[in-house]
């Protein structure tokens, strides 16, 4: 076995455990999300990300997660980045409902949004196939990633692919009626879910408000493409994947707006004969300047596009 | 595996070098990174005129976000007559990345490296009186880039479009920009050979050498570089001849606007 990150911090946690040391030293109080479920609709809860990057700060928490009344319980969309962080968003629903989370959604690959699905292994959990898939491939490397980021936040957390294959269109789960609609973009495949309800769209990480977009995994004109078909269902509220709840259409038109920069700022500075170490000096527009988690995404963005665009855009030479 | 035995060896074999060869001149290293003085021996040649110095420029994101693709840029501009640009990692499998030979060029280079963990990374200049000035960053990194295929080997057209090159001139800021196919393999991925372009010289058009580069194993796949000219004093037209290990040749030709 290759030694990981996790498995380190494994061998050290037993080493701990063989020592009589006195007291519980490494059950920090600290480690503590403090989540608050608000309301967002009626019947639709949000529980509100920090718009930063990863930090030992904030443990991570700083995705948003939607609850929505069920027949049953309460459906959970998105379970965070950790164990902890899902552990004590399942203690903090109960206020909402006393049954709890019913079932379990994910909106897309990513860590920050599935890596508490372990918590609710008992309940229905829902991904688009292909997500699974990508979960499957991905998962132990994003999770080495997350534990290097996060540290001890991250203790005891195992990457769980979703248990069910979602369909797209119209979808009743644990008794409400979505519209569930398969688009790609920010990464390979991205699930949109439109409350019949409330009309209230989950946009997932197909769209951020005042928060950077990352482009880890992003096809700039597949998102595009993706945001105009989600702009044309003229919803009634969005909730981004990062940032507040969206009630003028703000998140989408935000998001077009940075991504067409992005492919702007990329495409002239390849015709430019610039690299990726100039382009971090580029002049943001005050708009992306004020965003959360910048200038770290865009610098992350330089090496996820770059390269390809300056492929596309550089003369054959020989 | 072999990246985790090659840091124990490496970690065992420092006390050994230095009590073999003594440090001719210690510097107080910024990044005290551990490595250093070794570095000093093994890849500078144990140089007694050597310093730190803040006007050798080493550029980099603080994070790398590919470990196969992590930008540098190197700035020797504020120093006169440089000769050779040596840059290296302190950590890592394979410290050295190239040889940059400026000659009629600025002693200026952007490169793109597989990075293997976090480390201090080193430009080391040499100018033509035989004094060393030693610019460093630090790059943090979750690593694995050098240990790992090509990615080019995903697709299976690959070998279609070896030793293909992109680029061309800008004159007027005196940039020349030059994307080269290659899978560059570091030969430290099980069961791949090491696989590499060993040089790159750049040529003016009546044939005579402007600068040239040496390639080590952490260059990465597809090398990209940007070389730099006084736009004053800028070639209408780059000739670009190379050679990989396996004796394969690279040829192409960078031109301007103006020619396009």
């Amino acid at each position: 076995m290759t030694p990981t990150r996790r498995t380190a911090l494994g061998f050290m946690a037993a080493a701990a455990g063989s020592v009589a040391l006195p007291g519980r030293v490494f059950a920090s109080a600290k480690f503590k999300y403090d989540l608050q479920p608000k309301p967002a609709m009626s019947g639709v809860w949000m529980i509100e990300g920090a718009t930063d990057y990863f930090s030992m700060q904030n443990g991570g928490a700083i995705v948003n997660c939607a609850l929505l009344q069920g027949e049953t319980g309460l459906i959970l969309i998105d379970t965070g980045p950790s164990r902890r962080y899902a552990e004590e968003l399942r203690l903090s629903v109960q206020a909402l409902d006393l049954r709890g989370v019913s079932a379990v959604v994910n909106t897309h690959n990513h860590p920050d949004h599935y890596f508490g699905n372990q918590v609710f292994a008992d309940k229905p959990i829902y991904g688009l196939g292909e997500m699974i898939e990508l979960a499957i491939t991905h998962g132990d490397s994003f999770s080495n990633n997350m534990y290097r980021l996060l540290g001890d936040w991250m203790r005891g957390t195992e990457p769980m692919p979703p248990t069910a294959a979602l369909a797209t269109g119209e979808v009743t789960i644990d008794g409400r009626k979505f519209l569930a609609l398969p688009l790609a973009g920010h990464t390979e495949t991205d699930l949109a879910l439109l409350d019949t309800e409330t009309g209230l769209l989950i946009a997932g990480d197909l769209a951020f408000l005042d928060r950077a977009p990352a482009t880890t995994n992003a096809n700039l004109e597949t998102w595009q493409a993706a945001l105009t078909e989600l702009q044309a269902l003229n919803a009634a509220a969005i909730l981004p994947g990062h940032g507040p709840l969206d009630r003028s259409g703000a998140s989408l038109a935000q998001t077009s707006a940075y991504l067409s920069w992005l492919e702007t700022t990329f495409t002239e500075g390849a015709n430019s004969g610039l690299d990726m170490v100039d382009l971090m000096d580029s002049p943001m527009p005050a708009e992306f300047a004020a965003m959360g988690a910048q200038p770290e995404e865009f610098h992350r963005s330089i090496s996820h596009l770059f390269p390809d665009i300056e492929r596309r855009e550089l003369p054959r030479a020989n | 595996m072999l990246k985790f035995v090659l840091a124990v060896l490496s970690v065992a074999v420092v006390p050994v070098s230095l009590g073999a060869e003594e440090l001719r001149t210690q510097l107080d290293d910024p990044y005290d990174s551990g490595m250093w003085d070794y570095h000093q021996i093994e890849l500078l040649g144990n140089p007694k005129d050597i310093r730190f110095d803040d006007r050798v420029i080493v550029r980099a994101p603080a994070s790398a976000e590919d470990a196969f693709n992590v930008p540098l840029m190197v700035d020797a501009t504020g120093i006169d007559n440089v000769e050779e640009i040596i840059v290296s990692v302190d950590y890592g499998p394979i410290p050295h990345i190239l040889t940059y030979y400026p000659g009629a060029a600025e002693p200026k280079l952007e490169l793109r490296f597989k990075i293997d963990q976090a480390t201090a990374i080193r430009a080391s200049v040499r100018t033509s009186s035989g004094s060393w000035h030693v610019g460093s960053t630090r790059i943090d990194a979750a690593g694995g880039g050098c240990a790992a295929p090509a990615q080019a080997y995903a697709s299976d057209d690959w070998e279609d479009h070896l030793g293909e090159i992109n680029g061309r001139l800008w004159t007027a800021s005196g940039r020349a920009r030059l994307i080269v196919d290659h899978p560059m393999d570091t030969g430290l991925a099980d069961g791949i050979p090491v696989f590499i372009i060993k040089e790159l010289h750049f040529l003016n058009d009546d044939g005579s050498e402007l600068a040239h580069i040496d390639l080590k194993e952490p260059v990465n796949e597809d090398p990209a570089f940007t070389l730099f000219f006084d736009p004053d004093d800028m070639p209408a037209l780059l000739h670009v001849q190379g050679r990989d290990n396996n004796g394969n040749e690279i040829a192409g030709t960078l031109t301007g606007e103006a020619l396009n």
